[in-house]
């Protein structure tokens, strides 16, 4: 083979790669587009809108989004936890307390506690699913109650303190003004875990026992263990969440919130089968940043807070109608 | 590798499986030699799938032992059963939708090279590792099971209908890949309903019975008949032969219009232009081996599914269907084989019997709870229900569940009923009272669709039969002939008295191998069993 028809040959493969890429990835691909939209919409109604802005929607976000990629990974695998928003107040509260008055080494170690902590509690709630085989949502929402107890047990009112490295690591822009902190430190987590994770062959199990249970039994997967570690990853960004909430908040909230129930919606909207075995975690995350902008611009165009609520569930079943019917006509076509 | 070539690769003796008092296996052994393909053969119940299912890690026994290379084979789960050299290709691909089809192989673990080059040899040259298996049709897809599982080289491969659902070439090539398999150190456990097939690539045959293994066969020219007579054993039926079976096609006036006519229906690949006509008065039996397309005729018949060609026609007029309701407002009621498919199991006898016509009489008023009551009452009566756990319908047996089913259309009247195998796992009193029952109402003018697994229960409660075999009818039997033999010979297409020599089936597969396409090559099949069926007579 000649150099010339070599280089054509790789030219020819870094198209078809790309408009494979673009074909398998059409979703989050068109979220991007969406959420352009949506920032240019908030210029227009915000004409001053601009690095501070961006920097306090990714402040904003950053508890949500790892929130949304602990529901990903565990939907992904064919389960839902319901207990994410209860585990981030648990390791919120947890955080505050023991990093209240005490030298950064100390914080350094309560991060790592803590994000073992979440581990442990995730895989409990898949341990409790696989053994007791009552329904996976049933097992989390009553979790939910225990681990958010637990957190009220810790701290009865938000107190308690962040490390001030901490709230260092994610305020303020990093080179450019228009580069938050806050977002550059989800990406490179959610990298470092997810990039190696994806190409593991325990990701491939984690797709396979949420696509067909049935295949993956037959295939060979271990479906209790790969199960039990995917709640366990769920439960491990959930104490990421709780950190950031800590961090972002610079107290301890032991009040989960509706941080579950927006996980959900962010993982739908972000492509992300409630049936298991299709979607990411880039989705998602970009859907935390479009339901954020949503919300900022409805404020911005002067909408009733309470209305704008509203809109963000008319928003998600039309997007998510619009996708499926774009599906359909594919798989028709 | 193994120093001695050991006398048996697999060996199961005297393997049984109950499930509470119901026998799936008495006691069947099965014995594989190194380097042959072995058949598994058994009518509908016989035992077969439980023993696949063992064999494959998805049952385990209560009894028996198995040994694979003489070690003792214990699986609790597919991938032990792999691991004991034990690899399977199911009907349904073990291949994972959203995963495309190398991370598919990954995930098992599987060589990619050597699955590209039996991919190669299966006739997919061209198939891309990068697609995604949910875009793949269901032939590749066996395909790329098959390629994977000969990758991995076992000791034993096990072969679930692998030639379903795939094209004549492709089939071919499958075919020629396990016949290379003879002669090896590796085994082939080959399961098939097509003769021609077993007659091509197998070297013996197991042939199960009512749980038990009642013959081996060496499978040469002429042992179909062996093979289908182990199958049936003496026909000491332990139900009465129906008696004074006055077929109603016999003195059926010549002006009679037909309830209910197929008119070259297709669906897909699985049913392909099947046409008949069915009269009021009179219960037609479906005859068929698993799979065979029947499924495809009920649904399309009762609305859950469209076919991609041909019509449907209600009392002459033709009919199109969009959902069940439109069929059962057209008089075509459905009685499943799975009772829990439709009926509401935590609601009471009454309300099951009730549902279909309160909805429809009722709308949205309040319902007649007097004529209701009269009504159910009567269905009641008729079929004999045991009412005394009525409240809940789950909590009847399963023939009185099957009863209630039944019920709900014979309260609301009833034109055209199309029941596929009713009987299924139902006890032998209730199935007695349900074909009286089905007599009755062809008697009192309603036409009967019945499909059945049971082929005693054509003779029973038919007036004739039509035999499906590769999704097309190959066999129209009237009730008379109808005997066992005669039906199952039909269920595997064989032609009456016809013995199919080796040159001829070698013929067979040379003819498919010609033909390019599918088509061409099922003609040709077609053909030559034709042919074999006229030879044979000389």
């Amino acid at each position: 083979m000649t150099a010339s028809s070599a280089a054509l040959g790789s030219r020819r493969t870094v198209v078809t790669t790309a408009l494979a890429f673009v074909r398998r990835n059409g979703w989050t691909v068109a979220l991007v587009g969406l959420l352009v939209a949506f920032l240019a919409i908030t210029k227009l109604l915000q004409p001053n809108y601009g690095p501070a802005g961006i920097q306090g929607l990714a402040i904003s976000i950053l508890p949500i989004g790892f929130a949304a990629v602990a529901q990903a990974i565990v939907v992904i695998a064919g389960g839902i936890d319901l207990s994410v928003g209860s585990i981030m107040a648990l390791a919120s509260v947890t955080s505050a307390v023991l990093m209240l008055n005490n030298d950064d080494l100390f914080g350094v170690g309560v991060v790592i506690f803590v994000l073992l902590l979440g581990l442990a509690v995730g895989a409990i709630n898949g341990a409790l699913v696989v053994v007791t085989k009552v329904p996976d949502i049933v097992v989390t929402l009553a979790m939910s109650f225990v681990w958010a107890g637990a957190a009220l047990l810790i701290l009865n009112t938000p107190g308690g303190g962040a490390a001030p490295w901490l709230m260092a690591i994610i305020s303020g822009p990093l080179g450019s003004p228009w580069l938050p902190k806050a977002l550059i430190v989800l990406a490179v987590i959610v990298a470092v875990v997810w990039i190696p994770l994806r190409r593991s062959t325990f990701g491939l199990a984690m797709y396979a026992i949420g696509s067909s249970p049935l295949a993956a039994l037959r295939s060979g997967v271990p479906m209790a263990r790969s199960k039990i570690v995917a709640y366990a990853l769920t439960g491990f960004f959930s104490a990421l969440g709780g950190l950031a909430l800590t961090a972002t908040g610079g107290v301890g909230a032991p009040v989960p919130g509706s941080y579950t129930l927006q996980s959900v919606a962010a993982i739908v909207l972000g492509g992300v089968s409630l049936a298991g075995g299709r979607g990411g975690v880039v989705g998602p995350i970009i859907a935390v940043i479009i339901l954020a902008l949503v919300r900022t611009d409805l404020f911005f165009a002067g909408v009733d807070p309470n209305w704008s609520t509203a809109v963000q569930g008319a928003i998600l079943i039309g997007v998510v109608t619009f996708g499926s019917l774009v599906a359909m006509r594919k798989v028709r076509a | 590798m193994t120093v001695v070539a050991p006398e048996l690769l697999l060996n199961a003796t005297d393997v049984a499986k109950h499930y509470g008092a119901v026998v799936a296996l008495r006691s069947a052994s099965l014995a594989v030699r190194p380097g042959e393909v072995h058949a598994l053969m058994g009518a509908n119940g016989a035992g077969k799938s439980t023993l696949v299912k063992i064999l494959t890690g998805g049952v385990r026994p209560d009894r028996g032992t198995i040994l694979v290379r003489d070690r003792p084979f214990v699986a609790r789960s597919p991938a032990e059963a792999r691991r004991g050299g034990v690899v399977s290709v199911y009907q349904e691909p073990a291949l994972i939708p959203d995963l495309d089809v190398r991370s598919n192989l990954r995930l098992t673990q599987s060589p990619i090279e050597a699955t590209r080059h039996w991919l190669a040899e299966l006739g997919l040259p061209e198939l891309s590792l990068a697609d995604l298996v949910r875009d793949l049709p269901l032939a590749s897809l066996r395909i790329i099971d098959l390629a994977r599982a000969l990758a991995i080289e076992p000791d034993v491969l096990l072969l679930d209908e692998m030639t379903a659902a795939l094209p004549a070439n492709l089939t071919e090539r499958v075919l020629e890949v396990v016949g290379r398999q003879r002669g090896t150190e590796r085994s082939v456990i080959f399961i098939s309903h097509r003769m021609i097939e077993i007659a091509a690539v197998c070297d013996r045959a197991t042939v199960l019975r009512e749980g038990e293994t009642v013959g081996v066969v060496d499978v040469t020219a002429g042992s179909e008949n062996r093979i289908v007579a182990l199958m049936l054993g003496d026909i000491a039926s332990d139900l009465p032969a129906r008696v004074a079976a006055v077929a109603a096609s016999a003195n059926r006036p010549a002006d009679v219009r037909p309830r209910l006519s197929a008119r070259n229906l297709s669906v897909g690949t699985k049913l392909s232009d099947v046409s008949f006509d069915l009269f009021p008065g009179e219960v037609l039996g479906v005859v068929a081996l698993e799979g065979q397309g029947q499924d495809e005729l009920f649904d399309v018949l009762s609305g859950s599914e469209r076919p991609s060609s041909g019509e449907v026609q209600v009392d002459g007029a033709a009919a199109s269907f969009r959902h069940p309701a439109d069929a059962i407002r057209a008089g075509l009621v459905y009685v499943p084989a799975d009772r829990a498919e439709a009926l509401l199991m935590q609601r009471s006898v009454r309300e099951n019997i009730a549902l279909p016509f309160s909805t429809r009489f009722g709308a949205w008023g309040p319902i007649d709870l007097r004529s209701e009551g009269q009504k159910v009452d009567a269905a009641i009566k008729t079929l004999q229900i045991d009412t005394r756990a009525a409240s809940e319908v789950r909590r009847l047996s399963g023939g009185n569940q099957q009863k209630v089913t039944i019920a709900r259309w014979v309260a609301g009247g009833i034109r055209t009923m199309l029941c596929f195998d009713p009987t299924r796992g139902i006890d032998i009193g209730t199935k007695q009272q349900i074909y009286a029952l089905l007599r009755d109402l062809a008697a009192a003018g309603t036409a009967v669709l019945l499909y059945t697994s049971e082929l005693k229960e054509i003779q029973l409660a038919c007036d004739r039969a039509i035999v499906i075999f590769r999704g097309r009818i190959v066999a129209e039997i009237p009730v008379a002939d109808a005997d066992e033999p005669t039906l199952l010979r039909a269920a595997y297409d064989l032609k009456p008295d016809a013995v199919m020599p080796e040159e001829l089936a070698a013929e067979t597969m040379s003819a498919e191998a010609a033909g390019a396409e599918a088509a061409v090559a099922d003609a040709a099949v077609g053909a030559v069993a034709s042919q074999a069926g006229s030879g044979g007579t000389q």
